[in-house]
């Protein structure tokens, strides 16, 4: 119960302090409306590209019997646990105008990554897709194989097998993960302000305009918190009751 | 329970920068982000002229470390990057003598090394296809920046408003963008990689940089005269900055 605190406090620390007078005012204000409808549209874009890419992923890491699978793990979640402006920096080198790929690009195709809004999502995905990827793949890793095997025996076709058994399997893993990629994709800041810059409209997100109100204005900063908060909480409490409390229990059988 | 973690718990605490070598005396100073390289040498030099004292640095943007010292934050010894952000902490905290001005800096246009597009100056940034980054207003060099360009008549969008002024001069360094506005001493810092177009005294601006001991001590003290003394001249003359 005392763990509770850790989280509680803090959390009581913003809305006690939080500006409530001026809440109308802030909250409809130019900048933070452009930075919060910024966060949503490139989060959950980011969330949709980590499905498109994180859930075969997972599955190759899960099925396949690649001989470096256990390398590829570690490679593709390590950004969960690295500091984020690592990550940022990481892209610089990669997709960067000077970077491995991104030289290419640029001479190529005239395409420049940084500072863009697509750097965003680039950055949301590299930092918060793992999360997708874990909870899939140990779901998939729990699926019984007999069912799958069964309607091999049948005569489904491989694709036939993913989509009408294992796929509904793994539905509410898909679903945890992704609102968990969602959720961290939103609050991406070390990542997106090293990568993609900070620019009112185009690069700036709601933990960027947090950060930089903290410089000169601490009750923007606490509102900006809050609105942060209250989304994401939000998500999470409607989420865990409808379909990730099943995920959480129902473990992918 | 107890007893078996607490040699742990406490052996952690000790290993910690804040807690280090028992017996060691601190001095906590909070420095603005231009004065990184700087206050790094002169942590070092003053330390080994002073052995038993451990100085700290942390660095920030001064308004984000100002805001920091407003909300208790321990420090001894405030090194800002303009007066203005230095006035605010005087006010929240317990006002001591007059914050002494130790430094001065100019601003600059960084580029890569070499200048390869040919900037001349601020009337230059506006050309087609520059990527051109500035940091934010927020902060005292982007709003020196902003100054500086509106008093030219030079209208600008840059690629981003970085959040300091350490992280405009690296974008610059890692060839992501042409150029950026940053003090001189920001080039002084990265020689190898950014080269500097002076910007002329008419259009540029003079930064001050006043240095205050928040919290009575023998040791900030002793920090603060050695920044003012001879070492401290050298070194930062060293890194681009004018001596008042």
């Amino acid at each position: 119960m005392c763990g509770a605190l850790v989280f509680v406090v803090p959390m009581a620390a913003l809305v006690v302090r939080a500006p409530w007078r001026s809440v109308g005012e802030l909250v409809t204000s130019g900048p933070i409306r452009s930075a919060l409808w910024l966060s949503i549209v490139t989060s959950v874009v980011a969330a949709l590209v980590s499905i498109v890419f994180g859930v075969p992923l997972a599955w190759v890491l899960a099925r396949s019997r690649l001989p470096g699978r256990r390398l590829l793990r570690a490679i593709c979640t390590l950004s969960m646990v690295l500091p984020p402006v690592v990550g940022g920096v990481a892209l610089f080198l990669a997709f960067g105008r000077r970077g491995l790929v991104g030289g290419s690009l640029d001479r190529w195709f005239g395409v420049t990554l940084p500072f863009t809004t697509p750097a965003v999502v680039m950055a949301q995905v590299f930092v918060a897709m793992p999360f997708l990827v874990l909870t899939v793949d140990a779901a998939l890793e729990q699926v019984d194989g007999r069912f799958e095997d069964a309607a091999r025996t049948l005569g489904g076709s491989e694709w036939y097998v993913f989509r009408r058994v294992t796929l509904p399997a793994i539905r509410p893993a898909i679903v945890t993960g992704v609102v968990l990629t969602w959720a961290r994709a939103l609050g991406e800041f070390g990542a997106t302000i090293t990568f993609a810059g900070s620019l009112p409209g185009v690069t700036r997100t709601m933990p960027l305009e947090t950060y930089l109100a903290l410089e000169t204005d601490l009750d923007r900063a606490v509102l900006l918190s809050l609105v942060l908060v209250a989304i994401s909480f939000a998500v999470l409490y409607g989420l865990r009751g409808r379909w990730v409390g099943a995920a959480l229990s129902g473990g992918g059988a | 329970m107890w007893g078996r973690w607490l040699p742990v718990c406490v052996a952690t605490a000790l290993s910690f920068p804040g807690c280090s070598a028992s017996g060691d005396q601190q001095v906590l100073v909070f420095a603005a982000s231009s004065l990184t390289d700087v206050f790094d040498r002169l942590e070092h030099d003053f330390e080994t002229e002073h052995p038993g004292v451990d100085v700290i640095v942390n660095y920030g943007g001064s308004s984000l470390l100002a805001g920091q010292i407003e909300q208790g934050a321990p420090a001894d010894v405030f090194a800002a990057a303009d007066l203005a952000t230095m006035k605010r902490v005087l006010v929240a905290d317990s006002p001591f003598a007059e914050p002494v001005v130790f430094a001065r800096n100019r601003m600059a246009i960084a580029v890569e090394e070499g200048n390869p597009m040919g900037i001349t100056g601020l009337a230059g940034l506006t050309a087609d296809g520059l990527v051109v980054v500035l940091a934010d207003e927020e902060v005292p060099a982007g709003a020196y920046a902003a100054a500086m360009l509106q008093q030219a008549g030079v209208e600008l969008t840059p690629a981003s408003y970085e959040s300091n002024v350490r992280a405009v001069a690296a974008k610059v360094a890692l060839g992501e963008a042409d150029a950026g506005i940053v003090y001189r001493t920001d080039i002084f810092a990265d020689g190898e990689r950014l080269d500097e177009v002076v910007i002329p005294d008419p259009q540029n601006i003079t930064a001050d940089y006043p240095i205050e001991v928040l919290h009575d001590g023998v040791n900030a003290q002793a920090f603060v005269d050695f920044v003012l003394g001879a070492t401290g001249r050298v070194v930062l003359s060293d890194a681009g900055f004018e001596i008042p």
